[in-house]
Order: structure tokens, then C-alpha cells, then sequence
């Protein structure tokens, strides 16, 4: 029986396409989830207020221009390794939002009289509820909300120059000029 | 380039630390009202993933994240809500990732219907190969062929004597 | 300075590595036969180098130096003298190094026993084998150096093994497991050397076959012995998990068990010549992608290694080259390996050209599964998770299929065999293994489960036909006499095969009737599950060499009769202030009890994990007897690796010289 010759070389076309994807996905991190409440709007909570229990925060309460939403905790060391940048983007007057997430309350105001308090308003999510509906999967993460109250993005992970500059920068310039027309 | 190294090097540390808490087998005492409940529950709590980390499920994995969802799978599974609703709700806040089970989508037909494509048709191939092949030997010989096989006959003949 | 000597050795071997592959080449230019046993000899250098920086890291080890990098990171003083030993492959550069010298154990074995081949192929063997080491020598010195120093400032003391790997478990898996991967090595040299000597005639095959088996049987091991240990290790109960590190393992099991079997026929009738070649080839490409897969950290795994992009690329461009240019051989050779058998569409060699496919087709579906996630990211189709659902939804079908066409095999003839013949021969023994199914269903659980009796009449179904064909063969005289006139290699056939409807009766029952419960317990309290009540009796306190922690204590109760006393444990190991769960375990053939302590609870009581697990136990004696089967076959007097070859042999056992 005769065998042709391109059939033999099936595997080595197969294996080809194959390493293109290694390749690929090499420089992929499996570990970086994206989120997927992406255009979606934020979700709706009522919640207490980190500061004062018996003030509620609803999530009409949230500023009607883009904003940050920083996920963070005083268990987390990468948020202490972020909080003072958070500082210098308040004082570029940049609104910060904080869900403090699964914490003491006490531990976790004492660390933002200590540290300073870069957040417009921080919520307290002792039970990680308000983090489930975000999808949050670790501290600290940081959402870009836009002035329609939708999620434009999340970085998971420390923020800090260079993911400013990178990410978050070109976005909000972005909305700046959507939300004018709109 | 500088701050990816360093992002590297943070979950690399993040793994590192999250290892030891891992490494502990999990065990809630989660109470039931009936065996069906339960079963119900270590079903969903082991096809879905902890979004955390490593490749672990929420009933083997011991991270705070998987304790908090596996309460909410819980508390779901309590009010009576159908297996479909509680994935639902859990893709709807973690993506597709969060479940073992991958969507049947047209980006995963070639996942779940591929290796069944694969099975038929190397089956018609083999079939087809091994009729071919026999049909060719149940030909007659042609001439030539006659004439080699009379010769290796006879050569056969002369070496048995 | 020793260690420096361990870096030394490694380079020497590194070039000897280089002399082991080129040398047969240049001689062949060069007609000078000089060459080829230069090949030989380099390679015995390059054993007793590999073999000398292996013992300079065990006993950087065993003397606590932590001025060494890698043994800072997994060793300490407090630890064990056995696990400072087996601390030696606890991390990636020791494993790495391990891998490579086995790899050099498989050169040496090559070279000293292949009197059966031409010394010419022998040679080209070995010359494969050292492209091999190379790679792995050159990784681990630029990438992967387990000599590195920390000087001047090295720490006093350790950061100490795992203790997740403080284990016998892990002690043997992994070089078992290595022995595995690296041993196909061997088939993959002596098919790259077939190819390019361009024939592969029935004395390579013979050759090839043992080496294969003896991979083989290491591989079985290593992956049963994993299995043991995640499931007495890790406190969760499972066997199995599907994550990429098991996958990367299986999927050069599933190919290399096909090879096996292609192996078989093509030695016994020629065909499938190309076909072997190509399986002898992806199952050592999917070692080496293994290899990438656990390394490089393209995927998210339980086992993760601390992943290095630069290690991925690395592996990334050795596999690109290894599997890259074995298949443009195999493209540019493959078709003048010329098929002498012919045979029908019902014979023995169509039965295991469908073993083959099927087989095939389940390493597609792990290779899709494991890496689906990855590819779907690369195609920004979004992350996406493949888990155990997938693989079982998939596996079951294909397996299913396999045993139906397992079982009637052994009175399949080779060439041509009636169908009715099959039907008429196999359906006495299938009614006998439903009824026999169907009883022990009844007997053991009250009630009949249709997919229970299913599964299990196809597993009876193989052994009833395994024994029906040996009282066949024996002529109904069954003494342990006519069972050792029967080949060795049918002895072993048959137990490979009793081993795989083992694994599968263990699998099913465990799946289905595994009762598993979580509870609250306080001390005093009884729970029961099963026929079987466990009572909660007390706590201790627990002092070991390197960890602290509690025992409980669980008097385990059937019919009021004491069966046994478990000890689970909550260790707390010393250096690193970790947590460890030692789950207890009472193992019978019949079933297991297993207790695990979780946290401790409020006033005095802990959550605790009982499971009653029936037949578990067959799921890694199946294993054993596969294993036990694979070396059987080996051992056939056809296959004495020390026997001369005789001339002219090669054309008397039916396989016709082809080139």
C-alpha cells in the first residue's frame, strides 16, 4: 500500500499551530482575571459606612462623575504598598470610593487616621457581600467607574504610577470626551 | 518592564504565602435538612472554582474567598434555589472561569463535540483503510505478478529438495 | 568549595553530552568506526559526571549546608535524614536534576545493554539520547542551578521541606514518575534512529520493546503512587483532580500504553510501522511538554512550581527543536517504512489498531482540557475553567467503548476472525458477568444500579474472558504447572488486563457509593455512617520531631464490634508554623474509613471529616497488577536484553526485512 507523503506531515503542521499557542500564552498570566462587569453597571448595595455604623450608604449615594473604586483591607501588605499614591490622586483631585473589605472596623479607621485618608467615603463590607457581587477575588483591586455609574475597568492588584499612567489615564481621558457628548 | 518584574515577583509571593493556608484540608459542619440537600451542595461546591490563586474547587480550597462563596452556595442551596441559578449567579460575578464545567458556547464546540468529531472519523478512516487494503488483495494477479509468484515457487521447490 | 565541583561536574557532563551526540555522526562522515565507540564512552562519562554532582547535592543536603540557595530554601536541620534526602527533588532545580540524571541512567543502560542491535543503530540510539541531555544539562546551568550560593550572609538554618512532601509518598513518586518520562526517552531514540537509518525491521522492534515496557511500568507507578499520596495526604479524599500537573502525567501514559500495544503488533506482524514511530515520538513530546507545562507556569496548578518566564522559554524552544525536528523527520521518512501485513476488518490487529485510536483519542481530550483555558485566553474568547465534569463526561463514554472491545480480544485471531465467532464465543461469558455484576450490586448495596451493573459486567466480562482463554490454552488442566508453561508474556498480558478492570470496578464503586459527611463533633459524640459508628472518644496532644499538634481519637464501631481505632492529626510543623492535616485511614479490599480533622470549633468540639469509601483500594491495586503485567511481559525469554542477536533471525519470526 502506498502512503502519501502529506499525510505524514500532519502532525508536524499540527504541532506548529500548537506552539504558536505555547508561545501565546506565555505571555499570558492564567492568574489575572478579567472582570465581568465590564460596561455593566455597578451593582446596587446599601451598606454602612466605615466611620459611623448607623449611616447606610446606598449606591445612588456614589458621585455622578468618574470615579475610583479601591477594594482594600489592613490584612492586605500590597494596600499599605499602594495607600500613599492613592493619596497623591486625591490630591490630583481624582474621587476615591473605598470598600473596606472584610476588616475590623476599628483596625481599619485607626490605619486611615495613621496613614491618611485618601477616600471621598469608605463602605464597610465586613462579610465580603458587596465583593462577591463585584466579583472581587483578592486585595486590593481597583475599579474605574464612569459618571453614568458604569464599570469601565478593574486592576487587580497594587495601584501605582506606571498603572496610572498605563490604564486608567488613557480611559478616563477617553470618558472625559464620551460623557461631554453624551 | 520594571514594575511586570516586580508584579511577578508580588504573586509569586502571593503564592507562596497562600501555600501553607492551602495545603490544609477544609472542613465545614454544615447542617442539612435532608442527604439530597447536601449532596446538592458538595456537587456545586466541587464544580466550582475558587477564583483565588491556584487550581483548587470551593469545597477543597481553604481560602477566605472560597469560605465566603461556599456559605453563599450554602445559603442558596438552602432557600431552595436550582443548581442552573446558583452557577448563574456566580458567573454573573466571576465570569466563566468560576465553573469546571465550561459553557457549551460556539468558542467551546470545539472542546466538548471536537474529540467526538476526532473518534468517527479516524473510525471511518481505519474502516476505509482495511477495505481498501482487502479489496486489493482479493484482486486477481495480474500477469507479471503471475509470472513472480511461479518463480518464487519454483525457486521454493528447488530449495525444499 | 564542593558545591562549586557539583557546578563543575555539571559542565563536564555538558560537554561529554555534546561528544555522546556528534561522535557517530562525524564517524559516519568520516568512515572512521573509532567514532562510534566514542559515542559510548561519552556517555558513560556523562553518567559518571551526572551521578557526582547528583551525590554533591544530596550531601549538601544531608550535612545542612545552607549556603547553597536551593538547600536554604527546602531543607533544615531539624529535619529527617530521609527527607533531607528526598528534599533533594522537593523543589525545580533538585527535581530538574534528578530528571536529568535519571536521564543518564537510561543513556548508561543503553549502552551497556545493547548487544542485540547493530553496534552502528546502538550507537545512534545513544548519540539521540545525549541531544536530549543537552538540552536538560544546558537548562539546568543556565536557568536552573541548584549550586548557586548565598555568600557571605547565608542563614543559619533552612526555611525546611514542605511538609506537605514530609511524606514516603513523595520520598519514591517522583523518581518513580521521572523514571517514567525519561525512560521513553529510549522508544523516542530508537525511533529517531530508525528513522534515520530508514527501516525498522522486527529486531529494532524487539529491541524497543522492553525499554518501552520498562518506562511503561515505571510511569504506571508513578502516577498510582501520586494518586495514593493526594488522596491520604491531602485530607480531601480524592484520588484524582484533573489538574494539569496529573494530565501532563497521564497523557504519555494513555499514548505510551498505546505504544505498547502497537508495538505488539507491529513486532508481530509488521504493521503499523509509521503509526509506532509517530506514538513513540508524541509520548516523549508530551514528557517534555509536561515538563513545559509544570514549569513554566502557563497554567494555574495546585503543585505550582514558582514559575520563571525565562525557564518557560527555555523549555518552550527545547521542545520547539526536539518535537520540531523529530516530526520533519518523521514527515520527510515516515512514508518509506513499508507495511508487509495485511489483515481484515475483524482480526486482532484491527482490535488494536482501534485500542490505539481510542486511546489517541482520550490523550486529545486531556490535551484539550488541560490546555483549553490557555487557548481560549490566547483567542480572547475570555477565562475559562476545564475541570473534572468535562474529563468525566468525556472519559466514561470512551472508556466504555474500550472495555466492549477489551473484553472478547484474546480470542481474537490475528489476520482474519469471524464476527459470529466473537458473538457465539463471548455471549455465555457476558450473560455469566451480568449475573455476577448484578449479585454483587445486590449483595453490597440492596438496591440495583443500572450503571453500576453496567460498568461491572464489562469488568467481569474481561476477567471472564481472560480466564476462559487460559483454561483454552492450558486444555481445560488448570495446575500452577500449565500456568508457567504459558509465555511470560501472556502471564503478563493477562494481568495487565485484570489490572485495568480492577481500576475501573474501584472507580465506579467508589464514585457511586463513597458516603462522605462533614460534621460538628464534640468529644463523647458518635456518628454513623454506613454500618460503621465512629465515636469522637478524645483528644491528645501530639509531639513529633519537627511539628506539634492534636490527635483525636475515633473508636470506629460495626454491630457493636470494635473494627478499628483512628488517630487522624492537625500537625503544626515547627520551622514554618504550618497547618497539616493527617487524615486516618483504616484501608480493607473492601473499603476504607477515613477521618480527618478539620478546625477546632467552639467548647471543645472539631469539625471532622468521615468518609466510608468501598473499594478504593482496587482503584491502585489495579495499578499494581498493570504494572506487575508490563514487567511480565518484559521479562519474556524473546526480549533477554543480554542475548546475542543471531544471524538471520530477524527474518524467522515472520517480520520480512523491509527497506
Amino acid at each position: 500500500m502506498k502512503k502519501s507523503n502529506t499525510m505524514m506531515a500532519v502532525p508536524l503542521v499540527i504541532f506548529i499551530v500548537f506552539l504558536w499557542f505555547l508561545w501565546k500564552g506565555l505571555s499570558n498570566d492564567p492568574r489575572i482575571l478579567e472582570s465581568v462587569l465590564i460596561n455593566k453597571p455597578l451593582p446596587q448595595f446599601s451598606i454602612e459606612s466605615l466611620k459611623d455604623k448607623n449611616i447606610i450608604i446606598q449606591s445612588e449615594a456614589m458621585p455622578k462623575t468618574s470615579y475610583l473604586l479601591n477594594v482594600w483591607a489592613t490584612w492586605c501588605p500590597s494596600c499599605r504598598a499602594e495607600h500613599q499614591y492613592l493619596g497623591k490622586l486625591k490630591q490630583q483631585g481624582i474621587s476615591i470610593i473605598g470598600i473596606n473589605y472584610k476588616d475590623e472596623r476599628e483596625a481599619a479607621i485607626a490605619w486611615l487616621q495613621q496613614l491618611g485618608d485618601p477616600y471621598q467615603l469608605v463602605v464597610y463590607d465586613e462579610a465580603g457581600q458587596l465583593g462577591i457581587d463585584l466579583g472581587v477575588y483578592g486585595a486590593p483591586e481597583t475599579y474605574l467607574v464612569d459618571a453614568l455609574g458604569k464599570i469601565r475597568y478593574r486592576h487587580a492588584g497594587p495601584m501605582d504610577e506606571t498603572v496610572w499612567q498605563s490604564q486608567f489615564l488613557p480611559r478616563i481621558n477617553r470618558l472625559g470626551k464620551l460623557g461631554g457628548k453624551q | 518592564m520594571n514594575h511586570l518584574i516586580c508584579r511577578r515577583h508580588c504573586w509569586i509571593l502571593c503564592c507562596l504565602l497562600m501555600l501553607p493556608v492551602s495545603v490544609l484540608a477544609n472542613i465545614d459542619a454544615y447542617q442539612f435538612d435532608s442527604i439530597a440537600e447536601e449532596d446538592k451542595f458538595k456537587k456545586m461546591i466541587k464544580e466550582l472554582r475558587c477564583p483565588k490563586c491556584q487550581n483548587q474547587n470551593l469545597s477543597d480550597s481553604n481560602a477566605p474567598l472560597a469560605k465566603d462563596l461556599r456559605q453563599k452556595v450554602y445559603n442558596m442551596v438552602k432557600q431552595g434555589k436550582a443548581e442552573q441559578e446558583i452557577t448563574q449567579y456566580m458567573i454573573d460575578r466571576y465570569g466563566n472561569f468560576i465553573t469546571y464545567r465550561p459553557p457549551m458556547t460556539i468558542g467551546t464546540m470545539i472542546l466538548w463535540f471536537g474529540p467526538f468529531f476526532l473518534l468517527i472519523s479516524a473510525l471511518i478512516m481505519m474502516t476505509m483503510r482495511i477495505k481498501n487494503k482487502t479489496a486489493d488483495l482479493n484482486q486477481p494477479l495480474t500477469e507479471e505478478e503471475k509470472h513472480r509468484l511461479q518463480s518464487i515457487m519454483k525457486q521454493h521447490d528447488k530449495e525444499a529438495q | 568549595m564542593i558545591p562549586e565541583f557539583g557546578f563543575f561536574a555539571l559542565i563536564l557532563a555538558l560537554m561529554l553530552a555534546v561528544i555522546q551526540s556528534s561522535a557517530v555522526f562525524i564517524g559516519l562522515k568520516t568512515n572512521k568506526s573509532s567514532y562510534v565507540n566514542l559515542t559510548f564512552s561519552a556517555a558513560l562519562g556523562q553518567f559518571v559526571f551526572m551521578l557526582i554532582a547528583f551525590i554533591i547535592l544530596v550531601v549538601a543536603f544531608v550535612t545542612d549546608d545552607f549556603s547553597v540557595a536551593y538547600v536554604a530554601q527546602h531543607s533544615n536541620s531539624q529535619l529527617p535524614i530521609p527527607y533531607k534526602v528526598s528534599a533533594v527533588w522537593g523543589g525545580h532545580e533538585g527535581s530538574m536534576l534528578l530528571w536529568t540524571f535519571i536521564l543518564s541512567v537510561w543513556g548508561i543502560a543503553v549502552t551497556l545493554l545493547n548487544r542485540s542491535l547493530p553496534r552502528l543503530s546502538a550507537a545512534r540510539v545513544v548519540a539521540v539520547m545525549g541531544m536530549i541531555s543537552i538540552g536538560f544539562i544546558a537548562f539546568l546551568i543556565f536557568t536552573s542551578n541548584p549550586f548557586d550560593r548565598i555568600l557571605p550572609n547565608f542563614p543559619l538554618d533552612g526555611q525546611d521541606l514542605n511538609p506537605l512532601l514530609q511524606d514516603i509518598g513523595l520520598i519514591i513518586h517522583p523518581p518513580m514518575l521521572y523514571m517514567g518520562y525519561v525512560g521513553f526517552s529510549v522508544a523516542f531514540s530508537i525511533a529517531i534512529a530508525a528513522l534515520l537509518e530508514g527501516r525498522l525491521d522486527s529486531t529494532w522492534i524487539r529491541w524497543a520493546r522492553p525499554w518501552t515496557l520498562m518506562a511503561w511500568v515505571f510511569l504506571t507507578l508513578g502516577i498510582m503512587l501520586g494518586s495514593w499520596w493526594a488522596y491520604y495526604e491531602l485530607g480531601w479524599g480524592g484520588w484524582w483532580f484533573w489538574d494539569p500537573v496529573e494530565n501532563a502525567s497521564f497523557m504519555p501514559w494513555l499514548t505510551g500504553t498505546a505504544l505498547v500495544h502497537s508495538l505488539a503488533v507491529t513486532e508481530k506482524r509488521g504493521v503499523f510501522k509509521s503509526w509506532t514511530l509517530l506514538l513513540a515520538i508524541l509520548t516523549f513530546s508530551l514528557c517534555l511538554l509536561g515538563t513545559f507545562l509544570v514549569r513554566s507556569g502557563v497554567l494555574t496548578s495546585v503543585h505550582a512550581f514558582a514559575s520563571d518566564p525565562t525557564r518557560g522559554v527555555f523549555i518552550l524552544g527545547f521542545l520547539a527543536l526536539v518535537v520540531g525536528s523529530s516530526l520533519l523527520l518523521f514527515a520527510v521518512k515516515a512514508h518509506r517504512m513499508v507495511t508487509t501485513g495485511n489483515f481484515q476488518l475483524v482480526s486482532r490487529e484491527s482490535f488494536l489498531l482501534l485500542n490505539n485510536i481510542l486511546l489517541a483519542v482520550a490523550t486529545v481530550v486531556v490535551l484539550l482540557g488541560t490546555l483549553f483555558p490557555l487557548i481560549a485566553d490566547v483567542l480572547q474568547l475570555g477565562k475559562i475553567s476545564v475541570g473534572a465534569p468535562y474529563f468525566n463526561m468525556l472519559f466514561v463514554p470512551l472508556f466504555i467503548i474500550l472495555l466492549i472491545f477489551l473484553a472478547p480480544s484474546p480470542v481474537v485471531r490475528w489476520k482474519k476472525f469471524e464476527i459470529n465467532q466473537i458473538i457465539r464465543s463471548s455471549i455465555p461469558v457476558f450473560v455469566a458477568s451480568f449475573v455476577v455484576a448484578a449479585v454483587i450490586n445486590w449483595i453490597f448495596s440492596n438496591e440495583m444500579s443500572l450503571s453500576i451493573v453496567m460498568v461491572s459486567t464489562l469488568v467481569f466480562w474481561v476477567v471472564l474472558n481472560l480466564f476462559k482463554d487460559i483454561l483454552v490454552k492450558v486444555k481445560f488442566k488448570l495446575s500452577l504447572n500449565s500456568l508457567l508453561k504459558l509465555s511470560s508474556s501472556y502471564r503478563g498480558m493477562v494481568l495487565a488486563h485484570i489490572g485495568v478492570a480492577m481500576t475501573v470496578f474501584g472507580i465506579a464503586y467508589t464514585s457511586t457509593y463513597s458516603i462522605e459527611r462533614d460534621v460538628k463533633m464534640n468529644p463523647g459524640e458518635s456518628l454513623t455512617v454506613a454500618q460503621y459508628q465512629f465515636e469522637f472518644a478524645r483528644t491528645e496532644p501530639l509531639k513529633g520531631v519537627n511539628y506539634r499538634g492534636t490527635q483525636g481519637v475515633f473508636n470506629v464501631t460495626k454491630n457493636n464490634q470494635l473494627v478499628t481505632t483512628l488517630r487522624p492529626e492537625k500537625r503544626i510543623y515547627n520551622v514554618r508554623n504550618q497547618p497539616m492535616t493527617e487524615a486516618a485511614i483504616d484501608a480493607a479490599l473492601s473499603r476504607d474509613l477515613y477521618v480527618a480533622l478539620g478546625e477546632p470549633l467552639k467548647n471543645g468540639a472539631w469539625a471532622v471529616r468521615v468518609y466510608v469509601k468501598p473499594f478504593i483500594r482496587f482503584i491502585w491495586l489495579g495499578g499494581v497488577f498493570m504494572a506487575l503485567g508490563g514487567f511480565m511481559v518484559m521479562m519474556d525469554r524473546r526480549y533477554r536484553l543480554l542475548k546475542k542477536q543471531h544471524a538471520g533471525s530477524q527474518v524467522a519470526d515472520g517480520g520480512v526485512v523491509t527497506s
